[in-house]
């Protein structure tokens, strides 16, 4: 159980150190603007209960928010996508998923179901992110383009990094 | 009582969820406009902190670009130095010292945390209260003008770039002093607009555009950009330009912020006037 709880928290700091020292830094363009730290949700197990799903997503997005400016728009986009996730799985997730508290990752599900729940997930994320951050319908079609290719780029990342970590972890 | 109980227990979820993104949009939009919470400026510490430290490991990459930027100014400014000039009068007219009184001065700081590619871009800078940084000061690059200082916390403080849908900066063609007001539109953090510039006022491109004496933040004459890109539409009573930066905000370092001593006057007399009405 403790060690669970580390290896949770070594994910999270990783993913929170990816994002600020890397992730950041690379702008490429206006439009692509990706954020991977929501996969710390993405990947909690199916069976964690749907209040502390919320109460992580929320803390998750108040950490991030401490090194971006506003303060609040992770808290409300990470907390958002946390409750969504609930009825995503209640739909997407079997029974066998939940008795043996599985971990949704790539290769446990395999490449389409989990890319497809990356992209939903993350693309309601970017939604609230990019249009709080706006703060207008102004400028509506534009932002909607810049939700869309970063959550593109973001499942992208996160597709990328599954399949460098447990396809290693596999031929252990 | 007990059916408030059973929807309490059977919708908790929900309520919890919905308090926390309350809470969230809350302090989203008090933060926007007041900037005060105290407990979210030591959370604001505490990464202006982290980032401090990344930087200072990074800026080391860039210390060759940040000399030659730095020794370019250099240049410019002892060119405009007095004894850089040839005396060609013959008559010496005694200056009186109490005819100049200095009205800005200049806080040069370090950035420690920048973004170019949101739609609200802000920069973190290593400078504040303790500096003399206040609230509402410009902020400029050895390259022309950089963004507005909008919260101050002991040791940092954050700017609103020119890069952020919030920034409107007056400014005006160098060469006629039409004025308009700088808007960026989000899709490109070497370009910005110029708006309300209007059309009877000849724009070419190649223009130079520069701050104007209209707000209390900018002294007049701060570089901004070059006309890049001209067009009037037919029934337009105001041109639509495309301004290039000067400054490059992917890379910037250093950053001075100018303190006006006479802001306070102006302000304080704008008020009444407004008061009167």
């Amino acid at each position: 159980m403790i060690i669970e709880l580390l290896s949770y928290l070594g994910r999270f700091i990783i993913l929170l150190l990816l994002q600020l020292l890397v992730i950041k830094n690379i702008e490429l363009s206006t439009f692509i603007n990706p954020y991977i730290y929501p996969l710390f949700i993405l990947t909690l197990p199916v069976s964690t209960k749907p209040w502390q799903v919320v109460l992580i997503s929320f803390i998750t997005g108040f950490i991030v928010d401490s090194f971006y400016i506003p303060f609040g728009l992770h808290m409300a986009a990470t907390t958002f996508m946390g409750y969504l996730r609930i009825f995503y799985l209640k739909f997407a997730a079997n029974k066998e998923d939940f008795d043996a508290k599985l971990a949704p990752n790539l290769s446990r599900k395999g490449p389409v179901w989990f890319v497809l729940y990356c992209l939903v997930l993350i693309f309601a994320h970017h939604t609230v992110l990019f249009y709080l951050e706006v703060y207008s319908l102004s400028e509506f079609f534009r932002t909607f383009s810049r939700v869309f290719a970063s959550s593109i780029a973001s499942v992208a990342l996160i597709t990328l990094g599954q399949v460098l970590f447990y396809k290693a972890a596999q031929r252990k | 009582m007990r059916n408030l109980l059973f929807f309490l227990y059977k919708y908790y979820t929900f309520l919890l969820f919905f308090s926390l993104e309350l809470f969230s949009l809350i302090i989203l939009y008090q933060y926007n406009t007041y900037q005060r919470a105290s407990f979210l400026n030591t959370t604001g510490a505490v990464a202006a902190a982290f980032y401090e430290k990344v930087n200072n490991t990074t800026s080391y990459f860039s210390l060759r670009r940040i000399n030659d930027s730095l020794l370019t100014e250099n240049a410019r400014l002892r060119t405009l130095q007095l004894n850089a000039y040839y005396q060609n009068g013959f008559t010496l007219s005694t200056l009186n010292d109490t005819s100049y009184k200095q009205q800005y001065s200049y806080i040069s700081a370090n950035v420690v945390n920048n973004s170019v590619i949101r739609r609200n871009n802000y920069i973190t800078i290593d400078k504040g209260r303790l500096h003399g940084i206040e609230p509402n000061m410009g902020v400029i690059s050895s390259n022309g003008v950089v963004g507005i200082v909008t919260a101050v916390s002991e040791h940092f403080s954050t700017i609103r770039s020119a890069l952020n849908k919030d920034t409107k900066i007056s400014a005006m063609l160098k060469k006629n002093g039409a004025f308009g007001s700088l808007e960026w539109k989000g899709d490109n953090p070497k370009y910005t607009n110029l708006v309300d510039v209007n059309k009877h006022v000849q724009v070419k491109v190649g223009d130079e555009v520069i701050t104007n004496n209209f707000s209390t933040i900018f002294p007049v004459g701060i570089p901004v950009g070059v006309i890049s890109e001209q067009s009037l539409d037919a029934g337009d009573n105001f041109h639509t330009l495309k301004v290039e930066l000067y400054t490059d905000f992917s890379t910037l370092r250093n950053v001075y912020v100018i303190r006006n001593k006479f802001r306070d006057e102006q302000v304080e007399l704008e008020r009444q006037v407004k008061g009167d009405h």
